[in-house]
């Protein structure tokens, strides 16, 4: 008796992770539809007029910034990651590797704040100087990103290239190959899914990111012409204006915050779904 | 590419891999060496156990330590209950099928959340709909939210770890499944469950956007957990940001850093140590 | 006398595929009865279905009846737990627990409400002594159990079912992995326990089942093909198919 009673707690208690999920969905959507709907969604998606206080609430600057900086950030940051993961994979002895690998995961474990602290005294300084604009830009958050999301990355394509059967690569290399043709030819295509969805993830990461942005991405609203300028993404809108907004602004940011939930939400069932297929 | 025979083409590969590599593990160093430089010479015993001062730019940090441990508290008084329990509901009780799809679907999607969002969503539930504001409880709650699936994830596997053949003995023995569970699945998977939590500490830890919508950024000491509360992460960005007191942010900022590296590492090794001594 | 333990009819199935046809088998108090047969004969299953551990295993169907003292056991009502305690098992791979050697044997009657420390040692003594294990370890007692021999181990398993105080020990294929000394040790000591126990043995080992069974039950792909005592089932078989498996033709 006492056992189908200890069941039964469970069982709620294990359904309360979708319970919640379900919760935030209904939360976030029901703060934010009313405005979407009102605007009426391609005025809301696709017009850059951003002016709360008017009633104009066009987020495409923002999402433009968001995608900007996101793409920008994975140009940087996949090869960079590849590269580790490639050198940790396979060409490192298993000694260094139990200290490296764990030694690159640290690097996520440093709060967002402290990269985009450490961004504005080294970094911007660095673009104004040598590269013009303000240095607050897009590049800046790019690049901060790049080493945000490099361990994400890294981490799970190292674990995609170890799970490649050891006879693939033992089979090229029978054939004479080097050591470097048998990962470019046969390592890393076999590997690919799992290096695709670990880019997947980092993207995700990447558009999700908002303290690190914010501190260094200059805050204009406005469609950036230049790597140069400084942006606003979705993630820095609804951070700033969160604290002082009111009612359709307010709900505005809500709805900014839907946007942004959905293409997440996306790319991380697009994750799982070829984790799953591998 | 034909100009360089494949010997050679591997070692300039190499060269670069391995320099580009370096690059990242510099960053790293580099990252820890600026913020220890600046930043430890302010830790001292006066600059822990003093409130802030002065809107941060004197004193020390005690009323932040104190709210991000009540935080902390919270978000794992509640996540660990919802997350252990559903970890042994889905490995000791269902088998895969519908139900515990549903379920994984849910811990997955929940994981993906970005902090903003969930941000939003304790904004809009605890501060606003249930009317506590901005508070430490707000915050810790929703804080809970974004362990849960870490929680869950790595008590699963430690569950699983347990190997099944004790549960036979255990039965074997006349224990019924709660009991078996409890006196001899958890006690073995209790070193994975341990670090899954502490993890999660240094996750929140470094977490700024939760806890800036829920709790608030308030430098009053706090005395309960309906008030609003800052934060060592919170006061390190507003100290940034505003400019308020350079020193002040490296010091947080090393503090942060500290405090994060001493509980991964020590993650770690309390893994290596237990998986040796259980195999 | 009555048998300790009655099966009648019983057939089971995994997956609609049959593992035990139609058993019908009597098993009395203070004997050996060794199972023997090849792999897949249902050996296992059946000492499975007397101590329920069956229960753990999805989409298996039972039909039949097992008495204990009279009591059908497969009924839905039955205590399990307590039928557990009465009908302990010793499996092929020695399994202690990732405790101390002490713990390994207090475990099973703490949790059914033994706490008195007296009666707890003297539990620990006594079905050490019985297992004969108890020179070799009575000064390691609050060791890990990881850390014996793998003979020591399953001697250590046996004597978990008799802290129990179990009235019917089960062993399924205990020696297989197991070096000489260690098996004579555990035959001598189930020779010893028979007197107050019902032992019931399965072994893939024909000359072991010879040398200690006080009857021999031949299991062939879930069907019995023949019960009796040693002499008859190793020397003069009624039915072919045993004098072939005990002379080796197959098996």
């Amino acid at each position: 008796m006492k056992e189908k009673i200890i069941e039964k707690i469970l069982m709620i208690l294990a359904f309360s992770a979708i319970g919640l999920l379900l919760l935030i969905t209904v939360f976030i959507f029901r703060e934010g539809l009313p405005v979407i709907l009102k605007s009426g969604l391609p005025d809301f998606l696709f017009s850059a007029k951003w002016a709360p206080t008017k009633g104009r609430f066009g987020i495409l600057s923002m999402i433009i910034s968001s995608l900007a900086v996101t793409f920008n950030a994975i140009l940087l940051g996949v090869p960079l990651a590849l590269a580790c993961a490639i050198t940790l994979a396979e060409f490192t002895p298993h000694r260094w590797v139990v200290v490296l690998k764990p030694t690159i995961e640290l690097l996520a474990g440093i709060p967002s704040v402290v990269f985009g602290f450490l961004g504005v005294i080294f970094l911007v300084p660095l673009i104004r100087e040598y590269l013009g604009g303000p240095g607050l830009s897009l590049l800046a958050a790019s690049i901060i990103l790049a080493i945000m999301i490099l361990p994400t990355i890294t981490s799970i394509s190292i674990d995609a290239l170890q799970a490649v059967p050891l006879l693939y690569k033992e089979g090229a290399l029978a054939m004479g190959a080097t050591h470097w043709q048998a990962i470019r030819y046969v390592l890393l295509p076999a590997a690919r899914s799992g290096v695709v969805t670990a880019i997947i993830l980092g993207m995700a990461r990447a558009i999700g990111e908002t303290m690190a942005v914010i501190m260094v991405a200059g805050n204009a609203l406005k469609i950036p012409g230049s790597v140069l300028d400084p942006v606003r993404t979705l993630t820095s809108t609804i951070a700033l204006e969160m604290g002082y907004s009111t009612g359709d602004h307010r709900q505005a940011l809500f709805a900014a915050g839907i946007i942004l939930f959905v293409f997440i939400m996306g790319l991380n069932i697009l994750a799982t779904t070829l984790m799953r297929r591998k | 590419m034909k100009f360089f025979s494949p010997i050679v083409w591997q070692l300039m590969v190499k060269t670069l891999l391995w320099s580009l590599t370096g690059l990242t593990i510099g960053v790293l160093f580099f990252i820890i060496f600026v913020v220890f430089v600046n930043g430890l010479p302010q830790l001292s015993w006066e600059f822990l156990s003093t409130n802030p001062a002065d809107m941060g730019r004197s004193g020390g940090i005690l009323a932040t330590i104190v709210s991000t441990l009540y935080l902390i508290v919270i978000a794992l008084v509640v996540a660990t209950p919802l997350g252990l329990g559903t970890a042994i509901y889905l490995t000791e009780y269902t088998r895969e099928g519908p139900g515990t799809r549903i379920i994984r679907f849910g811990t997955e999607c929940l994981a993906g959340i970005p902090s903003i969002i969930l941000g939003l969503f304790g904004f809009a539930i605890f501060v606003m709909a249930f009317g506590w504001g901005w508070s430490l409880v707000s915050g810790g709650l929703t804080l809970s939210v974004m362990l849960l699936p870490t929680i869950i994830r790595t008590s699963e596997e430690s569950i699983l770890a347990v190997p099944l053949e004790y549960r036979e003995v255990s039965f074997s023995l006349g224990l019924g499944k709660w009991q078996t569970i409890t006196r001899i699945v958890l006690p073995s998977a209790l070193p994975g469950i341990a670090t899954g939590i502490v993890l999660s500490i240094a996750r929140s830890i470094g977490e700024t956007a939760v806890i800036i919508f829920t709790a608030g950024s308030s430098l009053r000491f706090p005395n309960t957990i309906f008030e609003s509360g800052r934060t060592l992460a919170v006061h390190f960005y507003i100290l940034a940001r505003e400019g308020i007191s350079m020193p002040m942010a490296y010091g947080t900022a090393a503090i942060l850093i500290v405090v994060i590296l001493a509980i991964n590492i020590s993650a770690y090794l309390m893994m290596r140590y237990f998986l040796k001594k259980y195999s | 006398m009555a048998p300790k333990i009655e099966i009648k009819h019983l057939s089971v199935a995994y997956d609609q595929v049959p593992s035990l046809r139609g058993i019908n088998l009597s098993i009395f108090d203070k004997e050996i009865i060794g199972i023997m047969g090849p792999s897949n004969s249902g050996k296992s299953t059946l000492l499975r279905v007397m101590n329920r551990l069956i229960d753990l295993t999805a989409r298996v169907t039972i039909e039949g009846q097992v008495l204990l003292d009279g009591e059908n056991i497969l009924d839905p009502h039955y205590d399990v737990n307590r039928l557990r305690t009465r009908v302990g098992i010793v499996f092929a791979k020695p399994i202690p627990l990732p405790r101390s050697i002490y713990e390994n044997l207090t475990f099973g009657p703490r949790m059914h409400g033994v706490r008195d420390r007296r009666t707890l040692d003297e539990r620990v003594e006594s079905s050490l002594k019985a297992a004969i294990l108890w020179g070799e370890i009575k000064d390691r007692l609050h060791e890990s159990a990881l850390n014996l021999s793998g003979g020591q181990q399953q001697r250590l398993c046996i004597a978990r079912t008799l802290a129990m105080q179990s009235e019917v020990i089960m062993l399924d294929e205990p020696t297989s992995g197991l070096d000489p000394i260690s098996t004579a040790k555990i035959e001598e000591a189930l020779r010893i326990l028979k007197k107050d126990h019902t032992v019931v043995i399965v072994s893939n080992n024909t000359k072991q089942i010879a040398r200690i069974s006080d009857q021999v039950a031949f299991l062939l792909l879930g069907d019995l093909i023949e019960y009796g005592p040693p002499d008859q089932i190793f020397t003069m078989a009624k039915d072919k198919r045993t004098e072939d498996y005990v002379s080796g033709r197959f098996g």
